[in-house]
């Protein structure tokens, strides 16, 4: 199951910045992500994760990789190897975080600051619809917070 | 004749739901969102449909990557609600509507709408929620059977909004060839503008969901040919799931009334979009409802007081 990827098509929306958007061949290379967090829907499978994570990752079929990604908490990466942010949730759920938690972590921002700037608005989309875009003068770096909010921080 | 009467578009973040399980709506932060249900809940009190269809998605609940129907059918008795983690929500049972569930999947198959049946599927966030904006929180039992029809929109990539919008035809069809005579809602969720996946986590776009809701009210042909990228990039990652409202728009009249519209941003990770929409009421239509034209009137003033109150 686990086969070799091959080379990835470019798509209209990989010029999204910021976002993996989750197409039928990422749930296909994502499949062993998402039925391990899937599988931990239920307890007696959560406690079993938890006593011993790379042993019950074997489980599944993942690749080293995409192990690692888990074991290393970086939703980032599991993303970008299939995974999705449905499915990744139940994985935060299981360590006990908030949902906003996971978002601040995928943004690289601290939880107050994100939940300050969704308080504030949200992410502007100026400046974040376009990689190809971004070197246009004026624009705003993709990943960064707006403005308010990052202003906040000390 | 059974025949779809009003649609309701409405968000159905599930953090909304924490906050009513909770008892959290009178904290200011949820106060802001609920406030903006209260009309919504009297006009249902008031319109009181026999049946509701509720048009969702699924979060990885009742469907996980081993299957993923694009549209699916819920032509079952009842619906538990699903554990997503933290046990079953403590909302009723939603009761189903089998006879004319099983009606509307035939009649839209027929008409080249390939459904997934479903006889068996428990109901997440993305359905209850919105039920509970509209139908309060009944201890025992909702007012009224419910056939939910389960989109996807979480593996790209989801039907067009084309697509959507016309299945919404082709189920008005189907209701009006259910010879029982019942009045209908059809509701449409998700959205509006959210993106919860990657760095760009946390995007909203206010004014593409003006825009948005602005032309689901008088253009709506306009939407359906909307491309899914402009949704992602606009609307975020997720916001995507706004071509759902679409189906709920097609199984309306072209012309319809917009009696509510409320908007806040945010809840959680989300911007909340809500509208009521009525179809017209022909002269010869029946008289059940003659207080109709005040109550729309009433319901105009109160969302205008709550856009400037905003």
């Amino acid at each position: 199951m686990a086969r070799k990827d091959t080379a990835r098509k470019a798509k209209d929306y990989d010029d999204i910045p910021g976002t993996v958007v989750f197409d039928a061949e990422r749930s296909r290379q994502g499949f062993g992500i998402n039925m391990f967090c899937m599988s931990l829907m239920k307890d007696e499978n959560r406690k079993a994760f938890k006593a011993n994570e790379p042993e019950y990752l074997k489980r599944f079929n993942l690749t080293p990789e995409q192990t690692e990604a888990i074991l290393k908490r970086d939703y980032n990466r599991m993303l970008e190897l299939g995974g999705n942010i449905y499915f990744t949730a139940k994985l935060g759920a299981t360590d006990g975080h908030s949902f906003q938690h996971l978002a601040a972590v995928m943004t690289g921002s601290s939880q107050q600051d994100y939940a300050a700037m969704m308080l504030a608005g949200g992410r502007s989309v100026e400046g974040n619809r376009s990689r190809s875009g971004k070197a246009k003068p004026g624009s705003k770096s993709k990943s960064k917070p707006k403005s308010k909010s990052s202003a906040k921080r000390k | 004749m059974a025949k779809i009467i009003a649609g309701v578009g409405s968000s159905h973040v599930p953090a909304i739901g924490a906050a009513l399980d909770n008892g959290r709506t009178e904290e200011p932060y949820w106060k802001r969102v609920f406030s903006g249900f209260e009309k919504s809940k009297q006009w249902m009190r008031e319109t009181k449909p026999d049946v509701a269809i509720v048009v969702y998605n699924d979060h990885a609940s009742a469907f996980s990557v081993d299957l993923i129907p694009t549209f699916a059918l819920g032509c079952a008795a009842e619906f538990p609600p699903a554990d997503e983690g933290w046990g079953p929500r403590p909302v009723p049972v939603v009761k189903g509507h089998p006879a004319l569930a099983a009606h509307i999947a035939q009649s839209v198959i027929l008409d080249e709408f390939d459904l997934t049946i479903v006889n068996k599927m428990e109901v997440d966030h993305g359905l209850t929620v919105p039920m509970n904006l509209l139908f309060g929180q009944p201890k025992d039992a909702w007012p009224c059977p419910v056939i939910p029809l389960a989109v996807n929109v979480v593996m790209y990539p989801p039907p067009t909004g084309h697509r959507c919008y016309m299945l919404g035809k082709a189920i008005r069809k189907a209701v009006e060839s259910y010879p029982e005579d019942l009045e209908m809602v059809i509701f449409g969720t998700g959205g509006l503008s959210h993106q919860i996946s990657g760095p760009r986590a946390g995007l909203i776009n206010s004014k593409w969901d003006k825009a948005f809701l602005d032309n689901l009210s008088k253009d709506p042909k306009k939407l359906t040919r909307i491309p899914h990228i402009d949704y992602m990039r606009e609307a975020g990652a997720e916001g995507i799931e706004m071509v759902m409202w679409l189906i709920m728009r097609g199984a309306l009249e072209d012309q319809v009334d917009e009696v509510y519209r409320f908007y806040t941003v945010p809840a959680s990770n989300t911007a909340v979009g809500h509208i009521i929409l009525e179809n017209r009421r022909r002269g010869a239509g029946k008289a059940k409802r003659p207080a109709a034209k005040t109550k729309r009137a009433a319901a105009r003033n109160t969302s205008q007081a709550v856009r400037r109150g905003k």
